[in-house]
Protein backbone atom coordinates (compact mmCIF):
# COMPACT_ATOMS: atom_id res chain seq x y z
CA UNK A 1 0.00 0.00 0.00
CA UNK A 2 2.97 2.26 0.53
CA UNK A 3 3.04 3.02 -3.14
CA UNK A 4 0.08 5.10 -3.19
CA UNK A 5 -0.31 8.28 -2.24
CA UNK A 6 -2.53 9.82 0.31
CA UNK A 7 -3.95 11.88 -2.99
CA UNK A 8 -4.45 8.76 -4.88
CA UNK A 9 -6.14 6.88 -2.02
CA UNK A 10 -8.82 9.97 -1.45
CA UNK A 11 -9.16 10.57 -5.56
CA UNK A 12 -9.80 7.13 -6.20
CA UNK A 13 -13.12 6.62 -4.10
CA UNK A 14 -14.23 9.83 -6.25
CA UNK A 15 -14.42 8.18 -10.01
CA UNK A 16 -12.04 5.68 -10.81
CA UNK A 17 -13.30 3.20 -8.05
CA UNK A 18 -16.62 5.19 -7.73
CA UNK A 19 -18.72 2.80 -5.40
CA UNK A 20 -21.80 3.78 -7.21
CA UNK A 21 -21.29 3.56 -10.59
CA UNK A 22 -17.96 1.32 -10.77
CA UNK A 23 -17.83 -1.21 -8.26
CA UNK A 24 -21.76 -1.10 -7.73
CA UNK A 25 -22.44 -1.10 -4.10
CA UNK A 26 -24.62 0.20 -2.03
CA UNK A 27 -27.27 0.24 -4.53
CA UNK A 28 -30.64 -0.08 -2.22
CA UNK A 29 -29.86 3.61 -1.06
CA UNK A 30 -28.87 4.98 -3.99
CA UNK A 31 -32.17 3.92 -5.65
CA UNK A 32 -34.54 4.27 -3.06
CA UNK A 33 -33.91 7.83 -1.89
CA UNK A 34 -32.72 9.45 -5.10
CA UNK A 35 -35.91 10.57 -5.87
CA UNK A 36 -34.88 14.40 -5.47
CA UNK A 37 -31.61 16.29 -5.53
CA UNK A 38 -31.84 16.80 -1.69
CA UNK A 39 -32.58 13.59 -0.50
CA UNK A 40 -29.33 12.40 -2.29
CA UNK A 41 -27.14 15.15 -1.15
CA UNK A 42 -28.58 14.23 2.41
CA UNK A 43 -28.25 10.23 2.08
CA UNK A 44 -25.15 11.01 1.34
CA UNK A 45 -23.60 12.93 3.76
CA UNK A 46 -25.10 10.77 6.00
CA UNK A 47 -23.39 8.00 4.82
CA UNK A 48 -19.94 9.29 4.56
CA UNK A 49 -20.17 10.49 7.97
CA UNK A 50 -20.47 6.27 8.98
CA UNK A 51 -17.96 5.44 6.69
CA UNK A 52 -15.40 7.96 7.92
CA UNK A 53 -16.22 7.57 11.80
CA UNK A 54 -16.11 3.69 11.61
CA UNK A 55 -13.01 3.94 9.11
CA UNK A 56 -11.37 5.50 11.91
CA UNK A 57 -12.25 3.30 14.78
CA UNK A 58 -11.69 -0.09 13.06
CA UNK A 59 -8.00 1.26 11.86
CA UNK A 60 -7.36 2.03 15.23
CA UNK A 61 -8.72 -0.90 16.85
CA UNK A 62 -7.82 -3.42 14.15
CA UNK A 63 -4.63 -5.18 16.17
CA UNK A 64 -6.84 -5.18 19.06
CA UNK A 65 -9.98 -7.70 17.97
CA UNK A 66 -8.92 -11.46 17.45
CA UNK A 67 -9.59 -12.57 13.67
CA UNK A 68 -12.68 -14.67 14.05
CA UNK A 69 -14.95 -12.04 15.53
CA UNK A 70 -13.23 -9.13 13.30
CA UNK A 71 -16.73 -9.39 10.73
CA UNK A 72 -19.54 -9.50 13.93
CA UNK A 73 -17.05 -6.95 15.44
CA UNK A 74 -16.83 -4.38 12.79
CA UNK A 75 -21.15 -4.95 12.34
CA UNK A 76 -21.25 -3.52 15.95
CA UNK A 77 -19.27 -0.19 15.43
CA UNK A 78 -21.18 0.37 12.33
CA UNK A 79 -24.30 0.27 14.13
CA UNK A 80 -23.33 2.47 16.70
CA UNK A 81 -22.31 5.18 14.59
CA UNK A 82 -25.50 4.50 12.44
CA UNK A 83 -27.73 4.96 15.87
CA UNK A 84 -25.29 8.02 16.42
CA UNK A 85 -26.24 9.59 12.92
CA UNK A 86 -29.94 8.55 13.48
CA UNK A 87 -30.36 10.73 16.71
CA UNK A 88 -29.05 13.29 15.48
CA UNK A 89 -31.12 13.53 12.09
CA UNK A 90 -34.38 13.24 14.44
CA UNK A 91 -32.83 16.51 16.50
CA UNK A 92 -31.30 18.81 13.92
CA UNK A 93 -32.93 17.90 10.54
CA UNK A 94 -36.39 15.81 11.40
CA UNK A 95 -37.85 16.83 7.96
CA UNK A 96 -34.87 15.04 6.06
CA UNK A 97 -34.99 12.57 8.11
CA UNK A 98 -39.02 11.78 7.81
CA UNK A 99 -38.02 11.73 3.95
CA UNK A 100 -35.20 9.14 4.39
CA UNK A 101 -36.78 7.24 6.74
CA UNK A 102 -36.00 3.37 7.04
CA UNK A 103 -32.77 4.24 4.33
CA UNK A 104 -30.95 5.51 7.59
CA UNK A 105 -31.02 2.64 10.01
CA UNK A 106 -30.11 0.62 6.39
CA UNK A 107 -26.66 2.40 6.32
CA UNK A 108 -25.35 -0.76 8.55
CA UNK A 109 -26.10 -3.27 5.70
CA UNK A 110 -24.90 -0.87 3.03
CA UNK A 111 -22.08 -3.10 1.30
CA UNK A 112 -20.09 0.18 0.87
CA UNK A 113 -19.32 0.44 4.75
CA UNK A 114 -18.57 -3.12 5.72
CA UNK A 115 -16.87 -3.31 2.55
CA UNK A 116 -14.22 -0.72 3.37
CA UNK A 117 -13.64 -1.40 6.72
CA UNK A 118 -12.88 -5.00 5.68
CA UNK A 119 -10.96 -4.23 2.90
CA UNK A 120 -9.27 -0.71 3.87
CA UNK A 121 -9.45 0.13 7.36
CA UNK A 122 -8.36 -3.41 8.62
CA UNK A 123 -5.65 -3.19 6.95
CA UNK A 124 -4.24 0.54 6.82
CA UNK A 125 -3.06 2.84 8.86
CA UNK A 126 -5.59 5.80 10.52
CA UNK A 127 -4.45 8.34 8.08
CA UNK A 128 -4.81 6.90 4.78
CA UNK A 129 -8.16 4.96 6.33
CA UNK A 130 -9.82 8.53 7.30
CA UNK A 131 -8.93 9.71 3.57
CA UNK A 132 -10.31 6.35 1.97
CA UNK A 133 -13.70 6.91 3.74
CA UNK A 134 -13.84 10.15 2.54
CA UNK A 135 -12.92 9.96 -0.72
CA UNK A 136 -15.28 6.69 -1.02
CA UNK A 137 -17.96 9.03 0.97
CA UNK A 138 -17.64 11.89 -1.56
CA UNK A 139 -17.92 9.54 -4.33
CA UNK A 140 -21.36 7.92 -3.06
CA UNK A 141 -22.29 11.47 -2.37
CA UNK A 142 -22.36 12.51 -6.00
CA UNK A 143 -23.37 9.62 -7.42
CA UNK A 144 -26.48 10.07 -5.23
CA UNK A 145 -26.59 14.09 -5.57
CA UNK A 146 -26.28 13.28 -9.64
CA UNK A 147 -29.05 10.74 -9.75
CA UNK A 148 -31.14 12.70 -7.44
CA UNK A 149 -30.61 15.72 -9.73
CA UNK A 150 -31.53 14.01 -13.08
CA UNK A 151 -34.52 12.25 -11.26
CA UNK A 152 -36.07 15.82 -10.15
CA UNK A 153 -35.16 17.38 -13.19
CA UNK A 154 -36.95 15.39 -15.28
CA UNK A 155 -39.64 13.93 -12.96
CA UNK A 156 -40.79 17.05 -11.18
CA UNK A 157 -39.16 20.02 -13.25
CA UNK A 158 -36.87 21.29 -10.37
CA UNK A 159 -33.85 21.13 -9.25
CA UNK A 160 -32.74 20.66 -5.53
CA UNK A 161 -36.28 21.75 -4.57
CA UNK A 162 -36.68 24.80 -7.22
CA UNK A 163 -39.22 24.46 -9.55
CA UNK A 164 -38.66 26.16 -12.72
CA UNK A 165 -41.54 25.22 -14.99
CA UNK A 166 -45.31 24.84 -13.72
CA UNK A 167 -46.17 21.52 -16.11
CA UNK A 168 -45.95 18.18 -14.56
CA UNK A 169 -42.86 16.62 -15.05
CA UNK A 170 -42.33 12.78 -16.54
CA UNK A 171 -43.92 11.03 -13.37
CA UNK A 172 -41.93 7.46 -13.93
CA UNK A 173 -38.28 9.25 -13.15
CA UNK A 174 -39.71 10.07 -9.92
CA UNK A 175 -41.28 6.60 -9.57
CA UNK A 176 -39.10 3.29 -8.88
CA UNK A 177 -38.95 2.42 -12.85
CA UNK A 178 -37.38 5.69 -13.31
CA UNK A 179 -34.34 4.72 -11.00
CA UNK A 180 -33.61 2.02 -12.24
CA UNK A 181 -33.48 3.17 -15.64
CA UNK A 182 -31.29 6.25 -15.24
CA UNK A 183 -28.76 4.04 -13.22
CA UNK A 184 -28.68 1.91 -15.80
CA UNK A 185 -28.05 4.64 -18.34
CA UNK A 186 -25.68 6.73 -16.49
CA UNK A 187 -23.26 3.07 -15.73
CA UNK A 188 -23.77 2.95 -19.62
CA UNK A 189 -22.69 6.06 -20.17
CA UNK A 190 -20.21 5.64 -17.87
CA UNK A 191 -18.78 2.67 -19.48
CA UNK A 192 -19.26 4.00 -23.01
CA UNK A 193 -16.86 6.76 -21.91
CA UNK A 194 -14.01 4.44 -20.38
CA UNK A 195 -14.04 2.28 -24.00
CA UNK A 196 -13.46 5.68 -25.45
CA UNK A 197 -10.62 6.56 -23.66
CA UNK A 198 -8.81 3.51 -21.86
CA UNK A 199 -7.01 5.14 -18.98
CA UNK B 1 -2.89 -7.93 11.42
CA UNK B 2 -4.75 -8.48 14.12
CA UNK B 3 -2.21 -10.01 16.95
CA UNK B 4 -4.79 -11.46 19.51
CA UNK B 5 -5.28 -15.08 19.44
CA UNK B 6 -8.65 -16.36 18.70
CA UNK B 7 -9.01 -18.41 22.13
CA UNK B 8 -13.04 -18.61 22.66
CA UNK B 9 -12.39 -16.22 25.47
CA UNK B 10 -10.81 -13.91 24.27
CA UNK B 11 -13.28 -13.61 21.22
CA UNK B 12 -16.31 -13.09 23.59
CA UNK B 13 -14.34 -10.77 25.63
CA UNK B 14 -13.95 -8.37 22.83
CA UNK B 15 -17.29 -8.75 21.72
CA UNK B 16 -18.70 -7.85 25.02
CA UNK B 17 -16.40 -4.78 25.19
CA UNK B 18 -16.70 -3.63 21.72
CA UNK B 19 -20.67 -4.03 22.37
CA UNK B 20 -20.85 -2.51 26.10
CA UNK B 21 -18.58 0.37 24.53
CA UNK B 22 -20.88 1.60 21.98
CA UNK B 23 -24.05 1.29 23.91
CA UNK B 24 -22.57 3.29 26.51
CA UNK B 25 -21.48 5.61 24.03
CA UNK B 26 -24.84 5.81 22.44
CA UNK B 27 -26.61 6.14 25.69
CA UNK B 28 -24.76 9.40 26.52
CA UNK B 29 -25.79 10.43 22.61
CA UNK B 30 -28.94 9.62 23.34
CA UNK B 31 -29.38 11.59 26.64
CA UNK B 32 -27.79 14.18 24.60
CA UNK B 33 -30.10 14.59 22.03
CA UNK B 34 -33.18 13.69 23.85
CA UNK B 35 -34.15 17.58 24.04
CA UNK B 36 -33.25 18.55 21.04
CA UNK B 37 -35.90 15.36 19.47
CA UNK B 38 -38.28 16.32 22.00
CA UNK B 39 -38.47 19.88 20.53
CA UNK B 40 -38.10 19.16 17.00
CA UNK B 41 -41.49 16.91 17.49
CA UNK B 42 -43.05 19.45 19.29
CA UNK B 43 -42.33 22.10 17.01
CA UNK B 44 -43.75 19.50 14.03
CA UNK B 45 -46.96 19.68 15.72
CA UNK B 46 -47.06 23.03 16.62
CA UNK B 47 -46.13 24.43 12.43
CA UNK B 48 -49.19 21.76 11.94
CA UNK B 49 -51.45 23.56 14.64
CA UNK B 50 -50.63 27.04 13.26
CA UNK B 51 -51.46 25.82 10.18
CA UNK B 52 -54.80 24.43 10.67
CA UNK B 53 -56.22 26.85 13.01
CA UNK B 54 -55.96 30.49 13.52
CA UNK B 55 -56.50 33.44 15.97
CA UNK B 56 -55.37 31.39 19.15
CA UNK B 57 -53.23 32.81 21.85
CA UNK B 58 -53.10 29.58 23.66
CA UNK B 59 -50.33 26.55 23.43
CA UNK B 60 -52.42 24.03 21.82
CA UNK B 61 -49.70 21.80 22.66
CA UNK B 62 -49.97 22.15 26.50
CA UNK B 63 -53.38 21.75 26.65
CA UNK B 64 -54.09 18.93 24.39
CA UNK B 65 -55.94 15.85 25.27
CA UNK B 66 -57.81 12.34 23.77
CA UNK B 67 -60.74 11.40 22.84
CA UNK B 68 -61.99 8.18 22.22
CA UNK B 69 -63.40 7.44 18.72
CA UNK B 70 -65.99 5.01 17.11
CA UNK B 71 -63.47 2.67 16.31
CA UNK B 72 -61.96 2.26 19.78
CA UNK B 73 -58.58 3.81 19.08
CA UNK B 74 -58.37 7.62 20.02
CA UNK B 75 -57.10 10.79 18.60
CA UNK B 76 -55.48 13.93 20.04
CA UNK B 77 -57.35 16.70 19.93
CA UNK B 78 -55.55 20.24 20.17
CA UNK B 79 -57.92 23.20 21.43
CA UNK B 80 -56.91 26.59 20.38
CA UNK B 81 -58.13 29.11 22.18
CA UNK B 82 -58.51 33.37 22.36
CA UNK B 83 -58.79 34.67 25.68
CA UNK B 84 -59.23 31.65 27.23
CA UNK B 85 -62.48 30.90 24.97
CA UNK B 86 -62.32 28.13 22.60
CA UNK B 87 -62.18 29.22 18.86
CA UNK B 88 -61.21 25.79 17.52
CA UNK B 89 -60.06 22.85 17.52
CA UNK B 90 -56.95 20.70 15.99
CA UNK B 91 -57.53 17.46 15.75
CA UNK B 92 -54.31 14.75 14.61
CA UNK B 93 -56.07 12.11 13.06
CA UNK B 94 -54.50 8.83 10.83
CA UNK B 95 -56.16 6.46 8.30
CA UNK B 96 -54.10 3.18 7.91
CA UNK B 97 -55.80 2.55 4.55
CA UNK B 98 -52.85 4.32 3.07
CA UNK B 99 -50.92 3.12 0.15
CA UNK B 100 -48.23 1.87 2.14
CA UNK B 101 -48.57 2.73 6.22
CA UNK B 102 -50.18 5.11 7.81
CA UNK B 103 -50.99 8.80 7.18
CA UNK B 104 -50.85 11.59 10.02
CA UNK B 105 -53.16 14.71 8.98
CA UNK B 106 -53.82 17.69 11.47
CA UNK B 107 -57.19 18.80 10.51
CA UNK B 108 -58.66 21.92 11.84
CA UNK B 109 -62.08 22.83 12.33
CA UNK B 110 -63.85 26.23 13.56
CA UNK B 111 -66.28 25.22 16.47
CA UNK B 112 -69.10 25.22 13.82
CA UNK B 113 -67.81 22.10 12.13
CA UNK B 114 -66.29 23.81 9.18
CA UNK B 115 -62.36 22.46 7.97
CA UNK B 116 -60.50 25.67 8.31
CA UNK B 117 -57.29 23.59 6.98
CA UNK B 118 -55.59 20.21 6.55
CA UNK B 119 -52.11 19.54 6.58
CA UNK B 120 -50.52 16.18 6.35
CA UNK B 121 -48.27 15.44 8.94
CA UNK B 122 -46.67 11.99 7.75
CA UNK B 123 -46.62 9.80 5.37
CA UNK B 124 -45.23 7.02 3.51
CA UNK B 125 -47.16 7.30 0.27
CA UNK B 126 -45.13 6.35 -3.52
CA UNK B 127 -43.28 10.08 -4.53
CA UNK B 128 -44.55 11.62 -7.11
CA UNK B 129 -48.10 10.00 -6.62
CA UNK B 130 -49.84 9.69 -3.35
CA UNK B 131 -47.29 12.29 -1.80
CA UNK B 132 -49.27 14.93 -4.13
CA UNK B 133 -51.83 15.10 -1.49
CA UNK B 134 -49.13 17.46 0.52
CA UNK B 135 -49.98 20.02 -2.72
CA UNK B 136 -51.96 22.87 -1.86
CA UNK B 137 -54.26 21.86 -4.90
CA UNK B 138 -55.71 19.16 -3.57
CA UNK B 139 -56.00 20.36 0.40
CA UNK B 140 -57.67 23.28 -0.86
CA UNK B 141 -60.86 21.20 -1.57
CA UNK B 142 -61.35 20.70 1.94
CA UNK B 143 -61.21 23.68 3.38
CA UNK B 144 -64.30 26.04 4.42
CA UNK B 145 -66.26 22.62 4.29
CA UNK B 146 -68.01 20.94 6.89
CA UNK B 147 -67.91 17.16 7.24
CA UNK B 148 -71.32 17.62 8.75
CA UNK B 149 -73.39 18.70 5.66
CA UNK B 150 -71.26 17.99 3.11
CA UNK B 151 -69.63 14.22 1.41
CA UNK B 152 -66.09 15.01 1.29
CA UNK B 153 -65.49 11.48 -0.42
CA UNK B 154 -64.10 11.23 -3.33
CA UNK B 155 -65.79 11.51 -6.35
CA UNK B 156 -65.54 7.80 -7.10
CA UNK B 157 -67.34 7.08 -3.87
CA UNK B 158 -70.12 9.45 -4.47
CA UNK B 159 -68.49 12.66 -2.89
CA UNK B 160 -67.48 16.08 -3.68
CA UNK B 161 -63.50 15.85 -4.01
CA UNK B 162 -60.95 14.92 -6.76
CA UNK B 163 -58.98 12.33 -6.51
CA UNK B 164 -55.13 12.91 -7.13
CA UNK B 165 -54.55 11.42 -10.49
CA UNK B 166 -53.14 7.57 -10.09
CA UNK B 167 -53.56 7.94 -6.73
CA UNK B 168 -57.15 7.47 -5.85
CA UNK B 169 -56.34 5.10 -2.49
CA UNK B 170 -54.21 7.49 -0.94
CA UNK B 171 -57.10 10.44 -1.62
CA UNK B 172 -59.38 8.09 -0.35
CA UNK B 173 -57.49 7.62 3.23
CA UNK B 174 -57.21 11.27 3.22
CA UNK B 175 -60.35 11.23 2.99
CA UNK B 176 -61.11 8.85 5.08
CA UNK B 177 -58.96 10.68 8.09
CA UNK B 178 -60.64 13.79 7.64
CA UNK B 179 -64.07 12.06 8.39
CA UNK B 180 -63.00 10.51 11.48
CA UNK B 181 -61.42 13.58 13.02
CA UNK B 182 -65.12 15.15 12.15
CA UNK B 183 -67.12 12.51 13.39
CA UNK B 184 -64.92 12.18 17.12
CA UNK B 185 -64.84 15.64 16.92
CA UNK B 186 -68.86 15.95 16.09
CA UNK B 187 -69.11 13.41 19.02
CA UNK B 188 -68.37 15.81 21.52
CA UNK B 189 -71.36 17.40 20.55
CA UNK B 190 -69.56 20.07 18.90
CA UNK B 191 -70.10 20.84 15.13
CA UNK B 192 -73.21 21.13 13.67
CA UNK B 193 -75.92 20.09 15.71
CA UNK B 194 -74.89 22.67 18.23
CA UNK B 195 -76.32 25.58 16.61
CA UNK C 1 -59.01 -10.82 5.30
CA UNK C 2 -56.57 -8.57 6.52
CA UNK C 3 -53.84 -11.15 6.59
CA UNK C 4 -54.64 -11.74 3.12
CA UNK C 5 -54.17 -7.96 2.36
CA UNK C 6 -50.88 -8.13 3.62
CA UNK C 7 -49.63 -10.75 1.72
CA UNK C 8 -51.04 -9.39 -1.60
CA UNK C 9 -49.48 -5.93 -0.74
CA UNK C 10 -46.26 -6.81 0.38
CA UNK C 11 -45.63 -9.76 -2.82
CA UNK C 12 -47.14 -7.51 -5.83
CA UNK C 13 -47.93 -4.21 -4.40
CA UNK C 14 -44.97 -3.30 -2.69
CA UNK C 15 -42.74 -5.37 -3.76
CA UNK C 16 -39.57 -5.02 -1.67
CA UNK C 17 -37.18 -5.35 -4.47
CA UNK C 18 -39.05 -3.73 -7.09
CA UNK C 19 -41.45 -0.93 -5.52
CA UNK C 20 -39.19 -0.65 -1.78
CA UNK C 21 -35.35 -0.88 -3.18
CA UNK C 22 -34.73 -3.02 -0.81
CA UNK C 23 -32.02 -6.22 -1.31
CA UNK C 24 -30.63 -4.83 -4.61
CA UNK C 25 -27.14 -6.58 -4.01
CA UNK C 26 -28.42 -9.93 -4.46
CA UNK C 27 -31.11 -8.50 -6.96
CA UNK C 28 -28.48 -7.92 -9.22
CA UNK C 29 -25.70 -10.04 -7.72
CA UNK C 30 -27.12 -13.21 -7.71
CA UNK C 31 -29.46 -13.09 -10.63
CA UNK C 32 -27.46 -14.96 -13.04
CA UNK C 33 -29.37 -18.14 -13.49
CA UNK C 34 -32.38 -19.17 -12.58
CA UNK C 35 -31.61 -21.79 -9.94
CA UNK C 36 -29.10 -19.48 -7.99
CA UNK C 37 -31.89 -17.02 -7.68
CA UNK C 38 -34.14 -19.19 -6.12
CA UNK C 39 -31.76 -21.35 -3.71
CA UNK C 40 -31.07 -17.47 -2.95
CA UNK C 41 -34.64 -16.82 -2.45
CA UNK C 42 -35.42 -19.75 -0.45
CA UNK C 43 -32.71 -18.80 2.14
CA UNK C 44 -34.33 -15.71 2.90
CA UNK C 45 -37.92 -16.69 2.94
CA UNK C 46 -36.12 -18.90 5.96
CA UNK C 47 -34.08 -16.42 7.83
CA UNK C 48 -36.44 -13.39 7.12
CA UNK C 49 -39.49 -15.07 8.73
CA UNK C 50 -37.38 -16.85 11.94
CA UNK C 51 -34.87 -13.47 12.35
CA UNK C 52 -38.09 -11.37 12.54
CA UNK C 53 -40.12 -13.31 14.75
CA UNK C 54 -36.57 -12.73 16.60
CA UNK C 55 -36.22 -9.40 16.59
CA UNK C 56 -39.87 -8.76 17.42
CA UNK C 57 -39.06 -10.50 20.39
CA UNK C 58 -36.21 -8.39 20.91
CA UNK C 59 -37.92 -5.56 20.80
CA UNK C 60 -41.10 -5.96 22.89
CA UNK C 61 -39.69 -7.60 25.65
CA UNK C 62 -35.90 -6.27 26.11
CA UNK C 63 -35.44 -3.28 24.50
CA UNK C 64 -38.70 -1.46 25.04
CA UNK C 65 -38.93 -3.11 29.21
CA UNK C 66 -35.25 -1.51 29.73
CA UNK C 67 -36.33 2.05 27.35
CA UNK C 68 -33.14 1.40 25.36
CA UNK C 69 -35.15 1.52 21.89
CA UNK C 70 -32.04 3.71 20.64
CA UNK C 71 -30.28 0.52 20.69
CA UNK C 72 -32.56 -1.65 17.92
CA UNK C 73 -30.34 -0.70 15.02
CA UNK C 74 -27.14 -2.61 16.96
CA UNK C 75 -28.99 -5.26 18.59
CA UNK C 76 -31.51 -6.26 15.34
CA UNK C 77 -27.90 -6.70 13.43
CA UNK C 78 -26.48 -8.60 15.51
CA UNK C 79 -29.69 -10.94 15.81
CA UNK C 80 -29.58 -11.09 12.12
CA UNK C 81 -25.66 -12.29 12.11
CA UNK C 82 -25.95 -14.72 15.09
CA UNK C 83 -28.83 -16.06 13.99
CA UNK C 84 -27.82 -16.87 10.38
CA UNK C 85 -24.61 -18.42 12.15
CA UNK C 86 -27.07 -20.61 14.17
CA UNK C 87 -29.07 -21.64 11.57
CA UNK C 88 -26.07 -22.79 9.03
CA UNK C 89 -24.76 -24.58 12.05
CA UNK C 90 -28.38 -26.24 12.43
CA UNK C 91 -28.89 -26.93 8.93
CA UNK C 92 -26.25 -28.72 8.37
CA UNK C 93 -26.64 -31.10 11.36
CA UNK C 94 -30.36 -31.45 11.03
CA UNK C 95 -31.04 -31.12 7.27
CA UNK C 96 -28.25 -32.07 4.93
CA UNK C 97 -30.43 -31.96 1.94
CA UNK C 98 -31.77 -28.11 2.58
CA UNK C 99 -27.83 -26.85 3.58
CA UNK C 100 -26.47 -27.94 0.53
CA UNK C 101 -29.27 -25.95 -1.42
CA UNK C 102 -29.28 -22.80 0.88
CA UNK C 103 -25.84 -23.40 2.49
CA UNK C 104 -23.71 -20.69 0.32
CA UNK C 105 -26.15 -18.30 0.54
CA UNK C 106 -26.40 -18.40 4.27
CA UNK C 107 -23.48 -15.85 4.65
CA UNK C 108 -24.19 -13.46 1.89
CA UNK C 109 -28.02 -12.94 4.07
CA UNK C 110 -26.40 -11.10 6.95
CA UNK C 111 -25.55 -8.07 4.66
CA UNK C 112 -28.81 -8.84 2.49
CA UNK C 113 -31.07 -5.08 3.76
CA UNK C 114 -34.31 -6.72 3.27
CA UNK C 115 -33.78 -8.70 6.08
CA UNK C 116 -32.95 -5.58 8.62
CA UNK C 117 -35.39 -3.46 6.80
CA UNK C 118 -38.35 -5.92 7.26
CA UNK C 119 -37.62 -6.27 11.14
CA UNK C 120 -37.72 -2.50 11.33
CA UNK C 121 -40.60 -2.05 9.38
CA UNK C 122 -42.92 -4.50 11.28
CA UNK C 123 -41.95 -2.10 14.71
CA UNK C 124 -42.73 1.21 12.43
CA UNK C 125 -45.93 -0.52 11.11
CA UNK C 126 -46.89 -1.80 15.19
CA UNK C 127 -47.85 -5.16 13.71
CA UNK C 128 -48.30 -7.71 16.11
CA UNK C 129 -46.39 -10.99 16.19
CA UNK C 130 -48.58 -12.54 13.78
CA UNK C 131 -49.07 -10.15 11.79
CA UNK C 132 -45.14 -9.55 11.32
CA UNK C 133 -44.84 -13.02 11.04
CA UNK C 134 -47.13 -12.83 7.80
CA UNK C 135 -45.34 -9.46 6.65
CA UNK C 136 -41.79 -11.13 6.47
CA UNK C 137 -43.45 -14.15 5.04
CA UNK C 138 -44.87 -12.32 1.77
CA UNK C 139 -41.73 -10.10 1.81
CA UNK C 140 -39.67 -13.01 1.14
CA UNK C 141 -41.93 -14.51 -1.30
CA UNK C 142 -42.33 -11.70 -3.30
CA UNK C 143 -38.62 -10.85 -3.06
CA UNK C 144 -38.19 -14.60 -4.24
CA UNK C 145 -40.93 -13.79 -7.10
CA UNK C 146 -38.80 -10.42 -8.30
CA UNK C 147 -35.65 -12.00 -8.40
CA UNK C 148 -36.32 -15.62 -10.08
CA UNK C 149 -38.64 -13.79 -12.92
CA UNK C 150 -35.47 -11.45 -13.08
CA UNK C 151 -33.03 -14.42 -13.32
CA UNK C 152 -34.72 -15.70 -16.45
CA UNK C 153 -34.99 -12.43 -17.94
CA UNK C 154 -31.54 -12.29 -17.95
CA UNK C 155 -30.63 -15.68 -19.36
CA UNK C 156 -32.35 -14.51 -22.43
CA UNK C 157 -30.61 -11.23 -22.23
CA UNK C 158 -27.05 -13.56 -22.70
CA UNK C 159 -27.41 -13.96 -25.84
CA UNK C 160 -28.97 -10.56 -27.37
CA UNK C 161 -27.29 -8.65 -29.10
CA UNK C 162 -26.31 -5.34 -27.26
CA UNK C 163 -24.16 -2.41 -28.18
CA UNK C 164 -20.74 -2.96 -25.63
CA UNK C 165 -21.81 0.01 -22.85
CA UNK C 166 -24.94 -1.71 -22.50
CA UNK C 167 -24.18 -5.33 -21.77
CA UNK C 168 -24.09 -6.71 -18.42
CA UNK C 169 -25.35 -4.32 -15.42
CA UNK C 170 -26.82 -1.43 -17.81
CA UNK C 171 -29.19 -3.58 -19.63
CA UNK C 172 -30.10 -5.89 -16.13
CA UNK C 173 -30.90 -2.12 -14.61
CA UNK C 174 -33.37 -1.27 -17.83
CA UNK C 175 -34.73 -4.47 -17.52
CA UNK C 176 -35.26 -4.40 -13.86
CA UNK C 177 -37.20 -0.94 -14.37
CA UNK C 178 -39.43 -2.76 -17.20
CA UNK C 179 -40.32 -5.40 -14.35
CA UNK C 180 -40.88 -2.65 -12.12
CA UNK C 181 -43.19 -0.94 -14.32
CA UNK C 182 -45.31 -4.13 -14.65
CA UNK C 183 -45.48 -4.52 -11.26
CA UNK C 184 -47.18 -1.21 -10.73
CA UNK C 185 -49.71 -2.46 -12.87
CA UNK C 186 -50.75 -4.14 -9.90
CA UNK C 187 -51.93 -0.64 -7.74
CA UNK C 188 -55.17 -0.52 -6.81
CA UNK C 189 -55.47 -4.41 -6.31
CA UNK C 190 -56.82 -3.89 -2.36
Amino acid sequence: MATISNKEVFLKGIIRENPVFVILLGLCPTLGVTSTAINGLGMGIATLFVLVMSNVVISSVKSLIPDKVRIPAFIVIIAAFVTVVQLLMAAYTPALNDQLGLFIPLIVVNCIVLGRAEAFASRNTVVSSILDGLGMGVGFTLALTLLGSIRELLGSLSIFGWKFAEADGMLVFVLAPGAFITLGFIIAIMSWLKNRNPV
Amino acid sequence: MATIKSSFVNLLVTLTVITLVAGLSLGYVFQWTKEPIAKAQMQKQLQAIEAVVKGYDNNPVVEKFKVATAAGDSLEFFPAKEKGELIGMAVKTKSSKGYSGDIWLMVGFSMDGTIQNAVVIEHKETPGLGSKMTDPKFLKQYMGRNPGSENLNVKKDGGSVDAITGATISSRAFSEAVQKAYDTFHSMSYGNDQQ
Amino acid sequence: MEYLVIIISTIFINNIVLAKFLGICPFLGVSKNTSTAVGMGGAVVFVMTISTIMTYLVQHYILIPLDIAYMQTVTYILVIAFLVQVVEIVLKKVSPDLYQALGVYLPLITTNCTILGVAILVIQNNYNLFESVIFAIGNSIGFTLAISMFSSLREQLDTADLPEAMQGIPAALITASILSMAFMGFAGLV
